[in-house]
This record gives structure tokens, C-alpha cells and sequence, in this order.
């Protein structure tokens, strides 16, 4: 009975171990990695690591000889030595030279990593609080652009329905990219610092207002590779995760002509005649997404930080002053605000959303807001 | 060390009867006498260390499940925050500067700190700034959310809690100035007869430098916090893209303080290693001078090395390189250091009182925390591990189980000298073995989590971060229970502590040990010792 509950237990651990070897990979070290430049990092950390531990037995154990066999309570008395020239020149010189075994690698993947030239193609990230754009600048594709926000619902965060698998690393629309070529990301950001990881392909570029820096990847397998925000960047920096999405070239040219044949559907758009119904459903849709970790799904905003919407004077009041804010922010003191600006959004968007705004909570003006009114308002 | 008996603190006793110093909280608020000072520092410290203590708790209680459960999103990032800048500027510097205002007089033969009145003012600066800040939770707004690192533009759009923040960090820099001011001109100039520069205990020395290292980098981050101050309410644009400005720019200038920041706090902190580990080995230091050497080479080189903060903001490639190779040669002299301790205890006759056990789990995970510094200084993987829980794990290695590992040691070492009573020996062992496990607990695994991806400042995170955040709560929470034993074993050793011999510990062989009674008299060296 005994031995038989013991088997058990050796089987239960056994397995445990083999589960602890099978998850090692993305558990305990580096995600695997999926581009030349993450396989070349991983590498040369995992290098890195053993010269340390090399380094770390090496010390220890004189340390750990000295605490055993050295102690006052087992009789030994103290040596008088206080210096030695030859040691002390020795392991000061010993580590230099380690250490350009170490420099002359990371200098080869440094310089491999900051080489952008040629790519296949170049999109530009722009990160947003909170939530990234990208724009395909250059190469197949050129002329797409959309945004990336977080796809996880709110209910999911605030412990209302359970979490699903991809729990906060989920996106509406991921950036698609094709398998093999060298992707060039140029980075940048409309309000404040952000950066753009991709654990899996070696990539982490800051995103800085007012300028444009870059790096490059070039996925060697399809996949959909999660990373997210790596800098601070204000109240939701932990929800505006990054997804890209490798697929194979003929996979790619399909989604690009997908894309042409949407946006030229959207071009058409503004001919078309909206309802206030229509808006208002519509602009629900835009304010979960753009508007309501600020201001609430309430409305209510939060008190002393995020205005409220519900009963403001603004959205009650002319509807210029309203769409003026939306499209180009609120400034006090020539200082931009929290309130960045929305016109990255299409009139029918920014129409449909401040409808919404309009007639909802404790705000009831019964007012449809055409996509025209913004259009008109555009500088 | 052999210094003549010259019976400097004779007469003291005598001398006190006459001082005719007010009593109550007046002697608090008048008191000139660095043992007083040197007291309210430290339990100003432990005070803003349990504060800041609390935050962290705060913290680890949000990220023990996935999901908002304790905080929301803002008020997180304010915790962090707080937490950063209260440990950092309240709990681990003003220890430091305590152990200085206490031990340096003694050690070099000194009656007290070169100006004393100067000495009030720098502590009685340090109240202010930390209600500044721990009021600034409670205005509209909330308390500064940008991290300790308060990064530019991000603080630009802060409410006032920022303000409130911004005049803290000014009124810090002020305090840290004047005490460095005090320390530099109390070593130089008030040494006793024969304590040449090289004769100095080595915390003296570290001292010395680490007060050349504030004076240079302080006005620089007081320059830094003002040009937002500028930036935020007088129409300046140094760091708004909008008018010109260049958010790049405020990690430069914070991080030209910042870098030389973690080695003032950390080259005290090797400076009471250096002092408990030869005690405790009952032998000398091993390589005074390379000590002396080496801890001057890391200060120099910590003025070249600040970029390798911002490996990821876009610098020149050349610039990367330097960088890279300037961090990593701090390694040589750091190296130095730890081969230096070692070779102290190698045939020493070593005994593991809690002091010599901070000491050892000091040098033990300090040692840690450089290699991952070292993993971090190179470029290629910092681009991977930067701003992730690998950095969070890094620099917890390097601060707590580094300069809050050798305050312990330095207090349990000082303590029956400060108090002429005995700590209680076994409660000193369970405190620093709880530490050393919660420690480990706490935030070995962070180092995986860093790895695997999950960044840092973040209140909610991916399912596959649960296990390591569950582990490193509950380390978190263990760590900080153990502390209140250590206030327990402090509080009933003033109070009741059996009397302490006059050497408790026979290997300690500076001056405050040799020629001073247990406990010192209020005013000591009235009369300098002369050192031969």
C-alpha cells in the first residue's frame, strides 16, 4: 500500500519535471525566437549566462570553503595576509579580457540589428494613449493603414467573465506582415513615449512624440507573435499590447487586396445619408473603443482626472465646440492635455461618436451630427 | 589601527551635566550633536522604509492574480511610483547619511560633523520633502504617475500631485548637498593627529567619495526636475516635441544623475561591508588600497556610463557602443571589490553573528544583481530585457539585498556601541534568514518573468505571468512581515537590552571600538586621539 502511493508520488513528480523541461523554453528563459535578431540575442545571452555562472561557481566556492573550513568554531586561526600584488594585478587583468570576449559578439549583433538599409518593406508604428497605428509606408501593401487597440472586454479585466487564453495580448486588427522579408518599422508617437516590443522577433523600439526612430525584423516562421507597451506611457500603459501577425507571401498579397478593395469602399463612404439610429450605434462602437477608459462607460469620467461627458456643457451645448475638441484636442496654457487629439478618425467616426455622446446618460439634445458637420470643420 | 589613549572623552561625562541642552521634542528640533542627527536619520528612514514598505505591498497584492482586483490602473502607477521615490530618496540614502553622521566623527577621531548647525538644517530639510510627497496622494489627481524616472512628456500632463513631487525632489537635493557639504569638510579637515588619508576606515572613504559623487549629480537632477517645472506652467518647450523640445533630452540630464545615484547608494553600503567582514574574519581587509582605488574608479566611470538606460530610445549605434563598453568595464573594478572581501575571509577565523550574516548575504546576492547587470549592459540583450520584470528583478538584487542587506549588517554591527546594550542574538539570526528566503522568493522569479516577456509598470498582466507573480507575492509579503521583527529586536533592545560589552566584537578594530567606551559619551574626542 505504502509502496504503492510512493510509485505514485515518483510518477507525479517525474512528470512534473518532464512538464518543467517541455515548458523550460518559454517559462524560464528567452520566448523562442523567431527572427535572425532574436535567435542572435538569445544566443548571446545564453553565452552571457554561463560565463556568469562559470564566474559565480568560481568565487562561491572559495567563499563557501572559507565559511566551512575557516570558522573561529572549528579551531581556525586567523591569517595575517592583508595584500598581494601578483593576485590583485591578476584578477583585475583576468576579467578585461573576459569582457572583450564578451564585447566582440554583441558588437557583431549590435551592428547586425541596427542595419535598417534595403528593407522589403517599411511601416510606420505610432503609439497612442492608448493604442498603436501603423501605416504601410513602402512596398507591397503601401497605402494601408489602421489601428491596433486592445480586444480584450472589460469584463475580462474587471473579473466579471472568465479570462480567455490570449487574456490582454489580443488585438482588433494585428499588423500582418509576409514571412521572410525584411520589415523596416519606423517609430514614433502622437502624445507621449511608448515602445513598440515584440519579445518573439528581437524587437524593442521606443516610440517618441516629434521624432522618428527605427529597426527592422525579418520573421522566420508564420505565426501571431505577442508583445506589448514597454514604456510607461500613462494610465492603460498595460493594456495596448502589440500583435503581428507572419503570414506567407501569397497569404499577404490576398490580404492586401482586401485592404484596397475596403478602403476604396470606405472612400465612398461620406456620399452616404446616416440616421440618428445608425450614428448612434455606430458611435457607441467608436466610444468603447477610443473614449471610455477615460470618460467611462457611464459617462461619469473620473472625478479630478477625466472630465465627465454626462451632463457637460460641452456636449450639451454647440455642436462646433464639441467637434472642435474631438478633432483637435484641448490645450491649457499651450500645454497639450490628456483630451489628445481624434482626427485620425474618419468623419463618419468622429459624426457618429459625438452623436452618441449627445444622447446618452443625462445628455438628450435628440441631435444627429453628419459626417459633413466634421468635414467642414477639418483644417 | 593603534591610536595612544589620549582619554578624549574624560571629561565628557562631567561636560554633559553642564550642557543645558532643552529636553522633549526641543532637543530634536536644536540638537547640533551628530549622534543625535546621525539617530533621527535612521529612524526617519525606517520610518519612510515601511511607508514605502506599504506601497510595495500594495503592489504585489494587485499583481498576486491577474486581473484588476486592489487597485485601478492609476492609482497603481502612483504606488509604483512613490514607492520608487520614497525608498530611493527617504528610506535607503537617509540611512546612509545616519550611519555617517554617527560613525565618521568617531571613526577619525572628530568632537562632531565640521558644521553643526548646517547638520540640523540638512535633516530637518528631509520632513518636509517626504509630507510633500505622501500628501501629494491626496490632491486632485492623485500623486505623480510616471515612475520614478518621471519621464518627460508623460509628467507634463500630470496634475499637481506632479508640482508637489517636483518641490520634494528640490528640497531632497538641498538636504543631500548640505550633508555632503558637511561630510567632505568633516573628513578632510578633522581628522585626528596621524589618521592620514590612507590610515581612514574604509566607510570614511566611501563616504568621501559618495559626497563628491551627490554635490556633482544633484543640481543636475534639481536642473532636470525644474525644466519641467518650466516646461509644465511657464511656457518652456525643452522637452515638448510640440515646440521644439526633445523628450529624449530628460532621460539624458535624469540619468546623468541617475547612474551615479545607484552607486551613492551603493558605495556606502560597501563601505560597512568593509568594516563588518574584516570584524568578523578576524583579520584585516584584504587590498585596502585597491578598495580605495577601485571604489574611486566606479564613481569616475559611473559619470560615463548613464545611456545604458536608453538602449531602446533610437541613440547612434556608436553611441550604443560606447556605452556598452563603458558599463561594462565597471565590472573590473567591482570585481575587484568582491575578490577583495573574499580573499578577507579566505583563512580568516570567521564567527556569523547576524551583522557578519547581512555581510555574507550581501556579498552573496549583491554579487547576483552585478551579474544581471552585467547580462543587462549588453546592448543586443538589454533590447530584449529592457523595461521588462528582468530590470525589476535586477536592480531589487542590487538595492535591497545591496544597500538594505549592509544597513542591516551596519546596525546589528553598531547597535551595542550607539546603545551599550546587546541585541538579541537569536532573533537577529531569524530576522536575517526570513529576509534572505522572502527576499529570494520575492524576486528570483521576477527574473523569469522578465524573460519570458511581461514588462514592468503594469498593473494586470497575460495568464502565462501567473505563476512567478504568485510566487514573488507572497515572497513580497513575507519580506516585508520580516521587518517588523527587525523594529521588534531594535525597539527591545533600547528598552531592555542586556548591558553590551565594551568590544562585543573582538575582531572590530576602529576607533570607536578601541577608544571609546560602550556607549559613548554625548560628546566625544574632545580631545583627538593620536594614531600612530
Amino acid at each position: 500500500m505504502i509502496g504503492k502511493g510512493m510509485k505514485s508520488v515518483a510518477l507525479a513528480g517525474l512528470l512534473w519535471l518532464a512538464s518543467g523541461a517541455a515548458m523550460a523554453q518559454a517559462k524560464y528563459n528567452l520566448q523562442p525566437p523567431q527572427s535572425s535578431t532574436a535567435q542572435q540575442i538569445y544566443d548571446l545571452h545564453t553565452l552571457i549566462l554561463w560565463i556568469c555562472v562559470a564566474i559565480f561557481i568560481g568565487v562561491f566556492s572559495v567563499m563557501l570553503y572559507a565559511i566551512v573550513k575557516h570558522r573561529k568554531s572549528v579551531g581556525h586561526k586567523a591569517a595575517s595576509f592583508h595584500e598581494h600584488t601578483t593576485v590583485e594585478i591578476i584578477w583585475t587583468v583576468i576579467p578585461f579580457f573576459v569582457l572583450i570576449g564578451m564585447a566582440y559578439p554583441a558588437t557583431k549583433t549590435l551592428l547586425a540589428m541596427r542595419d535598417t538599409s534595403s528593407p522589403d518593406m517599411t511601416v510606420k508604428v505610432t503609439g497612442y494613449q492608448w493604442k498603436w497605428g501603423y501605416d504601410y509606408l513602402q512596398g507591397q501593401g503601401e497605402g494601408i493603414r489602421f489601428f491596433s487597440m486592445l480586444a480584450t472586454p472589460r469584463d475580462q479585466i474587471e473579473g466579471r467573465a472568465p479570462k480567455g487564453e490570449h487574456y490582454l495580448l489580443e488585438v482588433d486588427n494585428p499588423l500582418i506582415v509576409p514571412l521572410g522579408k525584411k520589415v523596416r518599422i519606423l517609430t514614433t508617437a502622437q502624445d507621449v513615449i511608448h515602445s513598440w516590443w515584440v519579445p518573439a522577433l528581437g524587437v524593442k523600439q521606443d516610440a517618441n512624440p516629434g521624432f522618428i526612430r527605427d529597426t527592422w525584423f525579418r520573421a522566420d516562421r508564420e505565426g501571431t507573435y505577442r508583445g506589448q507597451c514597454a514604456e510607461l506611457c500613462g494610465k492603460d500603459h498595460g493594456f495596448m499590447p502589440v500583435v503581428v501577425q507572419v503570414v506567407a507571401p501569397e497569404k499577404y498579397t490576398a490580404w492586401v487586396a482586401e485592404q484596397k478593395r475596403k478602403m476604396a469602399a470606405a472612400a465612398a463612404e461620406p456620399a452616404r445619408q446616416w440616421t440618428l439610429d445608425e450614428l448612434r450605434a455606430h458611435g457607441e462602437k467608436v466610444y468603447a473603443a477610443n473614449c471610455v477608459a477615460c470618460h467611462q462607460a457611464t459617462g461619469m469620467g473620473v472625478p479630478g482626472a477625466f472630465p465627465a461627458l454626462s451632463g457637460s456643457k460641452v456636449v450639451t451645448g454647440p455642436k462646433e465646440a464639441q467637434i472642435n475638441v474631438v478633432l483637435n484636442g484641448v490645450a491649457k496654457g499651450g500645454k497639450p492635455t490628456a483630451m489628445a487629439s481624434f482626427k485620425q478618425l474618419s468623419d463618419a467616426d468622429i459624426a457618429a461618436v459625438i452623436t452618441y455622446t449627445r444622447n446618452s446618460w443625462a445628455n438628450k439634445t435628440g441631435e444627429a451630427i453628419s459626417p459633413a458637420d466634421v468635414r467642414a470643420l477639418r483644417k | 589601527m593603534d591610536a595612544t589613549h589620549a582619554h578624549g572623552h574624560a571629561h565628557a561625562g562631567g561636560h554633559e551635566e553642564h550642557a543645558h541642552r532643552p529636553t522633549g521634542i526641543l532637543r530634536w528640533l536644536t540638537t547640533t550633536n551628530h549622534k543625535d542627527i546621525g539617530t533621527m536619520y535612521l529612524w526617519f528612514s525606517f520610518t519612510m522604509f515601511l511607508v514605502g514598505g506599504v506601497m510595495a505591498l500594495i503592489i504585489r497584492a494587485e499583481l498576486f492574480q491577474p486581473g484588476l482586483q486592489v487597485t485601478n490602473p492609476d492609482f497603481f502607477n502612483q504606488m509604483t511610483t512613490l514607492h520608487g521615490l520614497i525608498m530611493v530618496f527617504g528610506a535607503i540614502m537617509p540611512a546612509f547619511v545616519g550611519f555617517a553622521n554617527w560613525q565618521i566623527p568617531m571613526m577619525i577621531g572628530a568632537p562632531d560633523m565640521a558644521f553643526p548647525r548646517l547638520n540640523n538644517w540638512s535633516f530637518w530639510l528631509l520632513p518636509p520633502a517626504a509630507s510633500l510627497l505622501v500628501t501629494s496622494m491626496f490632491v486632485p489627481g492623485g500623486a505623480a504617475s510616471a515612475g520614478w524616472t518621471l519621464y518627460a512628456p508623460l509628467t507634463i500632463q500630470l496634475g499637481m500631485g506632479m508640482d508637489l513631487t517636483i518641490f520634494a525632489v528640490h528640497i531632497l537635493g538641498m538636504s543631500s548637498i548640505l550633508g555632503s557639504i558637511n561630510i567632505i569638510t568633516t573628513i578632510l579637515n578633522m581628522r585626528a593627529p596621524g589618521m592620514t588619508m590612507m590610515k581612514m576606515p574604509l566607510f570614511c572613504w566611501t563616504w568621501l567619495i559618495t559626497a563628491y559623487l551627490l554635490i556633482a549629480v544633484m543640481p543636475v537632477l534639481a536642473g532636470a526636475v525644474t525644466m519641467l517645472l518650466t516646461d509644465r506652467h511657464f511656457g518652456t518647450h525643452f522637452f515638448n516635441p510640440a515646440g521644439g523640445g526633445d523628450p529624449v533630452l530628460f532621460q539624458h540630464i535624469f540619468w546623468f544623475f541617475g547612474h551615479p545615484e545607484v552607486y551613492i547608494i551603493a558605495i556606502p553600503a560597501f563601505g560597512v561591508i568593509s568594516q563588518v567582514i574584516p570584524a568578523f574574519s578576524r583579520k584585516p581587509l584584504f587590498g585596502y588600497a585597491s578598495m580605495v582605488y577601485a571604489t574611486a574608479s566606479i564613481a569616475i566611470l559611473s559619470f560615463i556610463v548613464w545611456a545604458h538606460h536608453m538602449y531602446t530610445v533610437g541613440l547612434p549605434v556608436t553611441a550604443q557602443l560606447f556605452f556598452m563598453y563603458a558599463t561594462t568595464l565597471i565590472a573590473v573594478p567591482t570585481g575587484v571589490k568582491v575578490f577583495n572581501w573574499v580573499a578577507t575571509m579566505f583563512k580568516g577565523s570567521l564567527s556569523f553573528e547576524t551583522p557578519m550574516l547581512f555581510a555574507c548575504g550581501f556579498l552573496f546576492l549583491f554579487t547576483m544583481g552585478g551579474f544581471t547587470g552585467l547580462v543587462l549592459s549588453i546592448t543586443p540583450v538589454d533590447v530584449a530585457l529592457h523595461d521588462s520584470y528582468y530590470v525589476v528583478a535586477h536592480f531589487h538584487y542590487v538595492m535591497v539585498a545591496g544597500a538594505l542587506f549592509s544597513a542591516f549588517a551596519g546596525v546589528y554591527f553598531w547597535l551595542p556601541k550607539w546603545t551599550g546594550r546587546m541585541y538579541n542574538e537569536t532573533l537577529g539570526k531569524w530576522h536575517f534568514w526570513l529576509s534572505f528566503i522572502f527576499f529570494n522568493v520575492a524576486f528570483f522569479p521576477q527574473h523569469f518573468l522578465g524573460l519570458a516577456g511581461m514588462p514592468r509598470r503594469i498593473p494586470d498582466y497575460a495568464l502565462q505571468f501567473t505563476d512567478f507573480n504568485v510566487i514573488s507575492s507572497i515572497g513580497g509579503f513575507g519580506f516585508g512581515l520580516a521587518q517588523l521583527l527587525f523594529l521588534y529586536v531594535v525597539v527591545t533592545t533600547i528598552r531592555s537590552g542586556a548591558k553590551a560589552p565594551a568590544r562585543p566584537w573582538e575582531g572590530a578594530d576602529t576607533l570607536e571600538w578601541t577608544h571609546l567606551p560602550t556607549p559613548p559619551p554625548y560628546h566625544t574626542w574632545e580631545t583627538p586621539p593620536v594614531v600612530k
